[in-house]
C-alpha cells in the first residue's frame, strides 16, 4: 500500500492534502468495504487524530457539526428539535457498530444516492465548511454533492465541518427510512422535512428524498405548495407525485422506479402529518 | 505514519509495529492470536467481529490500526474476569444462544455495550443494540432473552441432569462454553503460522472460455510461490455423486458459472491480498450465458445433457385426472438463496508422513475424505478429513470447498496450506437454494375430501450437479403435501443454467413445493366455504394412511395432534385480525396456516450411520462421533443418548467429532437425519459397549453399572464386581472397550412410477404467521408465528425450540427478502437476511407421536422449522389484503403491484 498518513493538526492534513493526492480516511466505514480480500491502495490520509474536526457547537446564528462527528456522537448530543430528524436517520445508519465509527463528513463525501444522512442535512439546509492551504470555503451540500458517487472536493480540500443555520423560528423536523428489513437495510428510499412555524401556520418548509435521484435532492415544487399552510395532523394531504418532479428513480434489486415514486408520495405525506400538532 | 504502538487489548498494554492500515480484526487474530473475534465479510456488513474500543462496539474489520494508539480493546476473551463466565455469557449458555457459535463473540460484545448503559433494557434496546450483528441459526431468540436475563444478580445454570434422565432434559450444550468463550477453533481459527495461504481466481462472467498466459512470469513477478491450474490437478472432477462428477476443481479453459474456479494463487497471505484478479494474465472470450429456465435452449451447459437435463423425478398413482367438485390451480417462482452462514468456507491441509490431513468446516467429513482423495489420486484412508467447529451449513458446506486445493498444495508442497473464502468469494461460490417453477392442480369432493394432486416442477439447477438429483427426486413425493391424496401424478426437473450450483439448502426442494400445495389448499379451502385450519385437519395423514408413494404409514404421524395444539391459537389470532382490521388504517393484518411434511433421511437409498464408543482407561466415556455438530446441536443430543443408554452422566462423556481416522462413518449432517439415524446407532454402540462390559464379568443384563476414575463397578442385585480398567489392554488411543452400532433405517428405490418406501419415517409440522401488511407500502411485518412440530420425542427441547426458531428466520427471509443474483448481490448489506428487528414472537408446540425405530422415539426437526414458514406468510398476506403474491420474495414493490392490480 502507499502512505499512511494520520496528522493530529488541522494545518498539517492540509499541507498533506496540497502534496498530493490522499484518499481521506476517518470512520473507515466505506474504506475497507471496498477492499475486501485486499490490502488498502493508494496514499490514505486519517484525519480522526484531528480533535478540532469532532463534535457540535452552537454559534449565534447557526450550528457547526464537525466534519468527524460520528453517528452515535449526534445521537448523544443534547439538540433542540430542529435536529430530530438528523437524529432518527442516525440511528437508521448501518447498526451501533457503524454508528459508533462512521462519520457525517463520512457520509456526505462517500456520495451514495442512498446516504441516509444527506437528506436530513438538506432539510436543514446545510452548508458544508471545505478547508485547504489556500483558505477555508463553504458551499451549499447540494451544490457539494454534485453526481452519484462524486463531490466537488477540489484537490487539497478536506471537508472540515457542515454548518447548519438556526432558523428564527421554531422549527420541528423529521425522517423516516423504507428498507425490506428492519436494521442494516440500503434504503429503498428515504424522506426528511423540517418545517419552521409561525403562528400555527408553515413559514417555510424543507422536504429531501434520498435513493430516488442520483443524488438526495430537495422537492421545491411540494416546498412551495406548503409555505402557509395550516399546521395540523393533514398537512401531507397536499402532497401529489407532481410535486416529486426533481426525483429520477431508477429500477434496481431493491425495488423499481415506479414503486419509489409512489412510496415516496406516502412517505412523505405521512412524514408531513407526523409535524402537525402532538 | 510510524508505528510502533501502544493499544491495550483486555486489559494488558500490547505493542503493534506494522503497516497503520491493517484491520484490527487481522491484527486481533493472526498477530494476537485472539481467533475468538470471528470475521464474516470484512464489510461491517455481519457484525460478527465487533469488539468494544474504549467502550464502544464497533466492526474489528473496519478499525485501522492506525488509530488505535493508547485507546483499549475488549474482545471475547476479555469478558469473564480470572476465566470465570461473565452473566452475560451464563444467560447465554443457559438459554442455548449459541448454536453454531459464530456470531457468538460479537453479539455478546454488542450487548455488553448496551448493558453498561442500561441496567433493565427493554426488548427494543435490546433489538437496537444487536441489530448490527448477524446470526443465521437461532432466529435471534434465545439471544435476546439471554441478555434480558443477564441483568439478573445471579444467572442460575442448572447442573446437569442426573443418570438416566438426560434425554428429555434441556441439557445445556456440551460445547456450549466453548463457544460463548471464544475458544471453539473454526475453519480459519487454528490455521499454523508457518502455513501458505491459496487464494482461488473465479470466473467474474457467467459463461466464456478462456486462455492463460505465462503463469510463471507472473509467479516470478509477484512473489508467489506458485501458480496452480487444471493442468496440476489429477483427476479435475469431483461431486456429491460419484456417477455425476462434473465440476472441475479449476476450470479448463471453459467456465459455466460467475465462480468457477479457475486459478489457485499460493503464496504469503501479504502477497496474495495485494494482488488483484484482473491482474492476472487470463484472457477471457465471454459467451452468452443461459440464465434462468433453460430446457428449451439450444445451448447447452454441458454437452452430454441434451436438454440441459439433469435428472427428472415422478411419483404416480391412481388417476389424477379423476373429475373432481373442487379444483385449485397454483403457479410459484422463487429464485435463488443463499445459504449465509456467518462463517465463509475455510480449512487447512498438512501432509503428515504418507498422509494428508485436512481440516476444514464441513457437513459431510467422509465424503470430503472420498472426494478429495479421488481428486488427488489417493487411497481415501490417506486422506484425513479432520473437521473444525462449523459456523453454520444449512446445506452449503456439504459441498467441496477448500478441500481439494489446500489438500492438494500441501501434498505437492509438504507445506501446511491454508485457503479461507472472503464473503464475495463465499457468495459467488457456493451452492444455492434452487430457483423453482411449479404448477399445482388439486381436486376434491363436495364434502371436502381431497381426491387428485398433479404437480409439474422445473427447478433451475445451475451449472453442476451438486444436489441437484436429491431435490428433483424429493420433490415429488413431497409436492402433494401431508395429506391423504388417492390419485396423484408429480414430476420434476432439474435443469442446467449459468447459473451457481444449486445444491442442498434446509428442505432439499421441498420449501418451495410447499408453497405451491399449501396455496392449493387455501384455494380449495376458501370454495368451499371451509376454515383453512380444518380443512387441512380434514384431509391430514394419519397412521395407516398410504403416502403417495404407496408407503404405508405405521408409526408417528402426528401432524393432526400439530393441527389440534394450533386450533385455540389459530381461532384467537383470527380474532385478533379481526378486531385491528376493523380499524380502517393503512395497515392490514392477516394470519396463515401452512402444513409440511418430511422424509427424514436420504431419499431412496441407503443410509447408515456408524457410531462407535470407548471406554479409556482412565474410566472416562468417549463417543466417537463421525456426525458433525454444525450447530444444530448433535453433540449434545447423541451425548444425552449415549449417557442414558450406557448409565452414565453427561458429563462423564467426552465427544470426539468427525475425524475419519477416528470415528466412523455417521453419513452426512444433512436430510434431518443425525438425530434420527446416528441418534439410533449412538444408542446401539452404547448399549453394545456395555455387554462388552457386562460379559467380562458374567453379570446379566439387568445390573446397574457405575463409572469410576479407573474401574467400573457392575452390581447385579446379588454380586458387585469391580472392573479394574488398568488391567485391560489398551489401544492406542487408551481405549480398553468399543462398542459399535450402526443404523441403517429401511428405505429403498422407487419403481418407474415412483411407489416404494424412500424413508424410514417423516417429520410433520403446522406453523400459523401472522402478518401485517402496509397496504400503502406494499411492506409486510410478520407479527407471530405460531409453530407446531412432531418431533416423536425432543431429546433436547431448548435445541429442538432452537431449531424451530432458526427454521422460521430462514423461512422468513426466503418469504420476504432474500434473492440471491450472481454478480448483484454478492455481500450480506445487498443480499438481505432477517436481522433481531425481523423475526417476531415464535411461539413453539412440541408433539411427541413416537417413532418407534428413532431413538427413544425421536425424528428430526432440522429442516421441517422452514418448511411451513413461507407458505403461512403468504397465507397471511392472502387472508390481510385478499391477494397472494407468486413469485418470491414479496419485496414491497412487488406487493403493491399487485395491490394496485
Amino acid at each position: 500500500m502507499g502512505d499512511y498518513v494520520r496528522p493530529a493538526g488541522l494545518d498539517e492534513a492540509l499541507e498533506h492534502l496540497a502534496r498530493r493526492p490522499y484518499a481521506v480516511v476517518a470512520g473507515a466505514t466505506d474504506l475497507y468495504p471496498a477492499h475486501v480480500g485486499r490490502s488498502l491502495q493508494g496514499h490514505l490520509l486519517d484525519i480522526s487524530g484531528i480533535l478540532t474536526l469532532r463534535g457540535i457547537v452552537r454559534h449565534d446564528d447557526h450550528w457547526r457539526i464537525g466534519a468527524t462527528t460520528t453517528w452515535s456522537d449526534l445521537i448523544a448530543a443534547d439538540l433542540p428539535p430542529l435536529f430530530d430528524g438528523l437524529k432518527q436517520a442516525a440511528r437508521e445508519i448501518g447498526g451501533r457498530q457503524i454508528q459508533n465509527a462512521g462519520t457525517l463528513g463520512g457520509n456526505i463525501c462517500n456520495a451514495s444516492p442512498a446516504a441516509d444522512g444527506v437528506p436530513p442535512l438538506l432539510a436543514l439546509d446545510a452548508e458544508v465548511e471545505l478547508a485547504s492551504v489556500d483558505g477555508m470555503v463553504r458551499l451549499p451540500l447540494a451544490a457539494f454533492v454534485n453526481r452519484s458517487r462524486s463531490t466537488a472536493r477540489k484537490r487539497g480540500q478536506l471537508l472540515t465541518g457542515i454548518l447548519v443555520p438556526q432558523p428564527a423560528l421554531p422549527c420541528r423536523s423529521a425522517f423516516a427510512k423504507l428498507g425490506a428489513r428492519r436494521y442494516l437495510v440500503i434504503s429503498i428510499a428515504s424522506v426528511a422535512a423540517m418545517i419552521e412555524i409561525d403562528c400555527g401556520l408553515v413559514s417555510r418548509a424543507r422536504v429531501a428524498v434520498g435513493a430516488c435521484s442520483p443524488v438526495p435532492c430537495r422537492l421545491p415544487e411540494l416546498e412551495a405548495a406548503l409555505r402557509g399552510a395550516v399546521l395540523d395532523k393533514r398537512l401531507g394531504d397536499c402532497v401529489t407525485e407532481s410535486h416529486l418532479a426533481a426525483l429520477a428513480p431508477i429500477d434496481d434489486i431493491r425495488a423499481d422506479a415506479s414503486y419509489r415514486r409512489a412510496a415516496v408520495t406516502v412517505m412523505v405525506r405521512r412524514i408531513l402529518n407526523q409535524l402537525g400538532p402532538a | 505514519m510510524t508505528l510502533p504502538l501502544r493499544i491495550v487489548v483486555n486489559g494488558s498494554p500490547v505493542f503493534y509495529e506494522g503497516a497503520p492500515g491493517r484491520r484490527l480484526s487481522d491484527v486481533l487474530r493472526h498477530d494476537l492470536g485472539l481467533t475468538g473475534t470471528k470475521t464474516g465479510c470484512d464489510a461491517g456488513d455481519c457484525g460478527a467481529c465487533t469488539v468494544l474500543l474504549d467502550g464502544q462496539q464497533v466492526c474489528a474489520c473496519l478499525v485501522p490500526m492506525g488509530q488505535l494508539a493508547n485507546r483499549g480493546v475488549v474482545t471475547v476473551e476479555g469478558l469473564g474476569a480470572h476465566g470465570a463466565l461473565s452473566r452475560l455469557q451464563k444467560a447465554f449458555h443457559k438459554h442455548g444462544a449459541a448454536q453454531c457459535g459464530a456470531c457468538t463473540p460479537g453479539m455478546l460484545m454488542a450487548a455488553v455495550e448496551l448493558l453498561a448503559q442500561r441496567t433493565a433494557p427493554t426488548r427494543t434496546e435490546v433489538e437496537d443494540a444487536i441489530g448490527g450483528v448477524l446470526c443465521r441459526c437461532t432466529g435471534y431468540v434465545k439471544i435476546i432473552d439471554a441478555v434480558l436475563d443477564a441483568v439478573s444478580i445471579d444467572v442460575a445454570i442448572s447442573a446437569g441432569p442426573a443418570v438416566g434422565t438426560a434425554v428429555g432434559a434441556s441439557v445445556l450444550k456440551v460445547d456450549g462454553l466453548a463457544k460463548i468463550t471464544g475458544v471453539e477453533k473454526f475453519g480459519a481459527d487454528g490455521i499454523p503460522a508457518d502455513a501458505l495461504w491459496l487464494r482461488v481466481v473465479r470466473s467474474p462472467h457467467h459463461r466464456a472460455t478462456f486462455t492463460l498466459g505465462d503463469m510463471t512470469a507472473f509467479t516470478m513477478a509477484r512473489g508467489l510461490v506458485r501458480i496452480l491450474t487444471a493442468a496440476d490437478v489429477p483427476a479435475n472432477a469431483f461431486s456429491i455423486f460419484p456417477e455425476l462428477r462434473d465440476q472441475p476443481v479449476l476450470a479448463n479453459g471453459e467456465v459455466r458459472y460467475r465462480g468457477d474456479a479457475v486459478l489457485a494463487l499460493v503464496g504469503s497471505r501479504a502477497v496474495l491480498e495485494d494482488i488483484a484478479d484482473d491482474e492476472l494474465p487470463i484472457a477471457w472470450t465471454p459467451l452468452p450465458p443461459l440464465l434462468g429456465f433453460a430446457a428449451a435452449d439450444a445451448r447447452l451447459v454441458h454437452a452430454d445433457r441434451p436438454g440441459n437435463l439433469l435428472v427428472e423425478g415422478r411419483v404416480v398413482r391412481g388417476d389424477a385426472t379423476v373429475a373432481a367438485a373442487y379444483t385449485a390451480e397454483v403457479s410459484i417462482e422463487t429464485t435463488f438463496v443463499e445459504h449465509a452462514y456467518i462463517e465463509p468456507e475455510a480449512g487447512w491441509a498438512r501432509r503428515e508422513g504418507d498422509r494428508l490431513v485436512i481440516h476444514v468446516s464441513t457437513q459431510s467429513p467422509f465424503l470430503d475424505r472420498d472426494e478429495t482423495a479421488h481428486v488427488l489420486g489417493l487411497p481415501p484412508d490417506q486422506v484425513v478429513i479432520a473437521p473444525t467447529a462449523c459456523g453454520g451449513g444449512f446445506g452449503g458446506k456439504l459441498d467441496l470447498s477448500v478441500q481439494p486445493l489446500v489438500g492438494l498444495e500441501a501434498w505437492l508442497l509438504d507445506r501446511p496450506v491454508a485457503c479461507v473464502y472472503s464473503r464475495p468469494e463465499s457468495m459467488m461460490a457456493s451452492t444455492k437454494r434452487h430457483p423453482a417453477a411449479i404448477t399445482t392442480r388439486m381436486g376434491c369432493d363436495a364434502d371436502g375430501i381431497l381426491l387428485s394432486c398433479r404437480v409439474e416442477a422445473r427447478f433451475d439447477t445451475g451449472a453442476y450437479a451438486s444436489w441437484g438429483p436429491t431435490v428433483a427426486n424429493r420433490v415429488p413425493i413431497h409436492a402433494p403435501g401431508p395429506y391423504r391424496v388417492p390419485n396423484v401424478a408429480t414430476h420434476a426437473v432439474a435443469l442446467h443454467s449459468n447459473g451457481p450450483p444449486a445444491g442442498a439448502f434446509r428442505g432439499f426442494g421441498v420449501p418451495q413445493a410447499a408453497l405451491a400445495h399449501e396455496a392449493a389448499m387455501d384455494q380449495l379451502a376458501r370454495r368451499l366455504g371451509i376454515d383453512r385450519l380444518e380443512f387441512r385437519y380434514r384431509n391430514a395423514l394419519r397412521s395407516g394412511d398410504s403416502t403417495p408413494t404407496g408407503q404405508v404409514l405405521e408409526h408417528s404421524v402426528g401432524l393432526r395432534a400439530c393441527i389440534d395444539a394450533m386450533r385455540p391459537h389459530w381461532k384467537r389470532l383470527l380474532a385478533d385480525c379481526a378486531i385491528i382490521n376493523a380499524q380502517e388504517t393503512h395497515l392490514r393484518r392477516g394470519a396463515g396456516i401452512a402444513c409440511m411434511w418430511y422424509g427424514i433421511g436420504n431419499t431412496s437409498i441407503s443410509n447408515p450411520s456408524t457410531m462407535r464408543i470407548a471406554l479409556r482407561r482412565d474410566g472416562r466415556v468417549v463417543l466417537l462421533n463421525g456426525a458433525v455438530d454444525i450447530g444444530q446441536g448433535s453433540n449434545t443430543v447423541l451425548a444425552q443418548i449415549a449417557a442414558d443408554a450406557l448409565g452414565v452422566t453427561l458429563d462423564h462423556i467426552d465427544v470426539v467429532m468427525g475425524q475419519t481416522d477416528l470415528a466412523a462413518d455417521a453419513g452426512k449432517t444433512s436430510a434431518s437425519r443425525q438425530t434420527f439415524v446416528s441418534g439410533k446407532a449412538t444408542e446401539l454402540a452404547a448399549l453394545a459397549l456395555r455387554q462388552k462390559i457386562l460379559r467380562l464379568v458374567n453379570a446379566d443384563d439387568t445390573a446397574h453399572i457405575h463409572f469410576e476414575d479407573d474401574s467400573v463397578v457392575i452390581d447385579d442385585g446379588t454380586l458387585r464386581h469391580r472392573l479394574d480398567l488398568g488391567r485391560l489392554d489398551a489401544d492406542a488411543l487408551d481405549h480398553v472397550l468399543v462398542g459399535e452400532g450402526r443404523f441403517d433405517p429401511l428405505s429403498g428405490p422407487l419403481d418407474e412410477h415412483g411407489q416404494g418406501q424412500p424413508y424410514a419415517t417423516y417429520a410433520f409440522g403446522a406453523q400459523i404467521a401472522v402478518v401485517e401488511v402496509d397496504v400503502e407500502l406494499g411492506t409486510t411485518r410478520v407479527v407471530k408465528i405460531v409453530a407446531a412440530h412432531d418431533v416423536g420425542k425432543a431429546i433436547n427441547p431448548q435445541q429442538v425450540m432452537g431449531q424451530i426458531h432458526g427454521g422460521v428466520a430462514q423461512g422468513i427471509g426466503m418469504a420476504l427478502m432474500e434473492a440471491y443474483v450472481p454478480g448483484r448481490t454478492e455481500n450480506l448489506h445487498d443480499y438481505l437476511i432477517p436481522t433481531a428487528g425481523d423475526v417476531p414472537d415464535i411461539e413453539c408446540l412440541l408433539i411427541e407421536d413416537a417413532e418407534p425405530l428413532g431413538p427413544s422415539g425421536a425424528k428430526g426437526v432440522g429442516e421441517p422449522g422452514l418448511i411451513a414458514t413461507a407458505p403461512a406468510i403468504l397465507g397471511a398476506i392472502e387472508h390481510a389484503v385478499g391477494i397472494r403474491p407468486d413469485v418470491l420474495p414479496v419485496l414491497p414493490h412487488r406487493l403493491y403491484a399487485l395491490l394496485r392490480g
